[in-house]
């Protein structure tokens, strides 16, 4: 325990001195760190940030020092957590490596894959993004067509993905690729890591009802990759695919979690636009409905924790899909209540008239429809439920 | 706040199962109801649950109590509800026993919870007069009188109340009904002159019952709490009741629950599991959810009230709501899902949705709980 506390404090006082004004602001949309070879910091003190967190190894607390992680127990880890938010800094470095592709390369890849690339993560150095999702496969993963060959000493590559995220934007791809097409579905898949700085791989970003275009095509032509980039051995995809759908999914769960700042409050808003009495929300159907949303919200809070102190920091089991679950429909609660806030201001698409607060929520309404479909829809998810929690026949 | 229990409090939770599967399944409450059991629970078993100290777990060890925490206490009540059992947890060893260990006097601590502890003496709290949970709608009246209070009023939905040794009675000693101030609380001898008890046969089976009290004369000693501020003195044992009484019903939850989705797997329709159809697989894997949400609310609220944190009120009403919410829908479904055999009184799933209903009217339904959660969080 004092261990701990001693930890607290000089975590405290490192923060107190290194992490700089203008990073314990609200972050706009933005000024969002993402990283890779293309990385634009608006903000020069974003910079700044990020390398002076890297350097400790803070973008990434808990992986082991040798590959650019501070080496953090668990508890550490909460601990930097909290000092953070109580500073109100920024996260450093938003990042897909991060979330999803070094959790599994800890865990499956070599010696030499692990060298290669969680430092590079760490230090916001390679933007990664994933390639799972096809035209034909969606809730269906399995069933991905793009086709990858060996050929002495590398794959030939040829496929379309769909629905990767920033793929526009990122340097390296996670794929999944089909490498035995008379094996059953599941066994003949296999994860590869592919460099997009090829020709043969184009990007088309997708524009969504939100009117941003955070989904890409992505086209694979005759891509050659060396075989050293395939992780976990051959046909063994699907297994490395279902663990990274767990961190995907604990990381979508968390969606309606991201500080913002300064955001107002449902229950505010609902005062603002339609009037309060007494100090309460004036509509008493509205109130109940807020109260119902914030009950909900708490407890699926303290069941995130519960479940992270039953892990003990362990990896997220089937029990992701729960998250996976309430907490995107739970975002989705949110964004239809406060729109019934908002009345008529929240239907402003843009231009004058609607106040960019206003704007935003429309916007994020329309793109919170996204989040019970994207890594694995509301539905796949309950079905995970039924089968590996409760354990319902087929 | 601990969300995960220690060993010592797992160790409870575990004894706790095992006590009320092999001693009060659901066939005890049952045969409760079929022989119109006149104290409506049994008394051998509440012996033995105080023999364990569960009687005892609020009361102080200067009182001969275990002085073990809500947390505790909520394991053994998580434990009694999942098999219905029927017994004087509720109204004795947690609203009872908070109320005397909160507000009341050294002689009155002195005279009742030694006896309380060891399983000797029952208590009912006599606060509703509504057919809502309503803590400050109270009419009953306590007038001076000789040098001490003369009360009347009608109160109803008193749990354990025909049965009861000491009752602790609400009534108003100044301004209206409605009205926080001028509430005082009263310790009256269940043979109280003046005092009628009327059992009421609940869909629950379990035990309630109506009082009317008619000029009951008590001396000044009689006040539990300060006079005029019983509210005051009632929040922190409404909190407690609230909290334990989720934990029972998360137990009931669970317990219907995990019936069913065995039903679903042994139950063949077409030549297959039932639980092999999709729109049954969905439905369990959102119970599923909320039970876990549930869980979650309701260790909040006992570990809050044990650290007597700030938000204990607030993390009261979330548990109450939340373990409400899940047990209102699981008990539904648990019916719908067993299909005709659901509908049928030799089933005991259909206890599971009467029991939801009783517990979810006692101390607050989700409507009063989520209304008093905005008020606290200042919307």
């Amino acid at each position: 325990m004092a261990e701990l506390d001693a930890f607290r404090a000089e975590t405290r006082a490192w923060l107190e001195a290194n992490c700089p004004p203008s990073m314990r602001t609200p972050m706009p949309d933005d000024e969002i760190v993402w990283g890779g070879r293309r990385a634009r910091f608006k903000n020069p003190d974003s910079k700044l940030w990020l390398e002076r967190m890297a350097a400790r190894g803070w973008t990434v607390p808990t992986w082991p020092k040798r590959y650019g992680g501070g080496g953090l127990a668990p508890e550490e880890a909460r601990i930097l957590e909290e000092e953070m938010r109580r500073l109100n800094c920024r996260s450093p470095l938003q990042s897909f490596g991060i979330w999803m592709l070094g959790p599994v390369l800890l865990e499956y890849g070599s010696e030499a894959q692990k060298a290669a690339h969680l430092p590079a993560i760490a230090r916001g150095e390679i933007r990664w993004c994933q390639g799972y999702s096809e035209p034909e496969a969606g809730s269906d993963l399995a069933g991905l067509r793009t086709r990858a060959v060996p050929q002495g000493e590398h794959f030939l590559v040829n496929g379309h993905k769909i629905w990767t995220s920033y793929a526009d934007l990122a340097d390296w791809i996670f794929c999944l690729v089909r490498t035995d097409p008379l094996a059953k579905k599941h066994e003949g898949i296999s994860f590869l890591l592919i460099d997009m700085d090829d020709p043969g791989i184009r990007t088309r970003p997708i524009r969504l009802i939100s009117g941003a275009s955070p989904f890409c095509e992505t086209f694979i032509e005759n891509v050659r990759v060396p075989l050293d980039n395939l992780v976990g051995g051959l046909n063994n995809g699907w297994t490395i695919a279902k663990k990274l759908l767990e961190h995907e999914r604990k990381m979508i769960a968390s969606i309606g979690e991201r500080q913002r700042g300064a955001e107002r409050s449902l229950a505010q808003l609902a005062k603002t636009y339609c009037g309060a009495r007494d100090g309460k929300v004036a509509d008493a159907v509205l109130r109940d409905q807020i109260a119902r949303h914030e009950i909900d919200q708490r407890a699926f809070r303290l069941t995130q924790r519960r479940a992270a102190e039953e892990a003990k920091g362990g990896a997220p089991g089937p029990a992701s899909a729960m998250f996976k679950y309430y907490g995107t429909e739970l975002n989705k609660r949110k964004f239809e209540l406060l729109l019934q806030c908002l009345g008529t201001q929240a239907l402003g698409w843009e231009g004058d008239g609607f106040a960019a607060e206003e704007k935003r929520i429309t916007r994020e309404w329309l793109r919170s429809k996204a989040n019970s479909i994207e890594g694995g829809t509301s539905e796949i998810q309950l079905n995970v439920i039924a089968k590996r929690v409760l354990g319902l026949p087929d | 706040m601990a969300l995960v229990l220690d060993s010592e409090t797992a160790l409870i939770r575990d004894t706790a199962l095992d006590f009320f599967e092999k001693r009060a399944p659901v066939s005890a409450l049952r045969k409760l109801r079929d022989d119109k059991d006149a104290l409506g629970f049994s008394l051998p078993l509440w012996r033995q649950m105080a023999e364990l100290g569960w009687a005892g777990f609020l009361v102080p060890e200067a009182y001969g109590g275990a002085d073990y925490g809500c947390l505790g206490l909520g394991q053994v009540m998580e434990a009694a509800g999942r098999t219905l059992a029927a017994s004087p947890l509720l109204a004795t060893a947690l609203i009872g026993a908070s109320a005397l260990a909160l507000a009341g006097s050294e002689q009155q601590k002195a005279a009742h919870l030694p006896a309380l502890a060891r399983g000797e003496r029952l208590l009912a709290l006599a606060l509703e007069e509504g057919a809502h949970h309503a803590p400050f709608a109270i009419a009953a009246t306590a007038r001076p009188s000789g040098g001490g209070f003369r009360l009347d009023g009608e109160k109803r939905f008193v749990l354990d109340g025909h049965v009861a040794d000491l009752l602790i009675v609400a009534a108003r000693t100044s301004g209206a009904p409605g009205e926080r101030r001028g509430i005082t609380l009263f310790l009256v001898p269940g043979d109280a002159r003046g005092l009628t008890r009327t059992r009421t046969l609940m869909v629950d089976s379990r035990n309630a019952a109506r009082l009317s009290l008619d000029g009951v004369e008590l001396g000044a000693d009689a006040v539990l709490g300060p006079v005029d501020g019983g509210a005051d003195a009632l929040d922190p044992v409404l909190d407690r009741a609230r909290a334990g009484l989720a934990a029972e019903m998360l137990g009931g939850a669970a317990a219907a629950f995990e019936r069913t989705v065995q039903y679903l797997k042994d139950r063949k329709q077409f030549g297959v599991p039932i639980g092999s159809f999709q729109a049954l697989k969905h439905r369990a894997a959102a119970m599923f959810c909320e039970i876990e949400l549930a869980r979650s609310a309701v260790l909040a609220a006992l570990s809050a009230l044990d650290a007597k944190s700030s938000d204990t009120g607030a993390l009261a009403s979330l548990a109450k709501a939340k373990a409400g919410d899940a047990f209102f829908l699981i008990s539904n479904e648990g019916v719908q899902m067993h299909g005709g055999i659901g509908m049928t009184d030799e089933h005991e799933i259909g206890f599971f949705l009467k029991r939801a209903r009783a517990a979810e009217a006692a101390f607050g339904d989700g409507a009063f709980h989520r209304d008093r959660y905005a008020s606290l969080m200042g919307y």
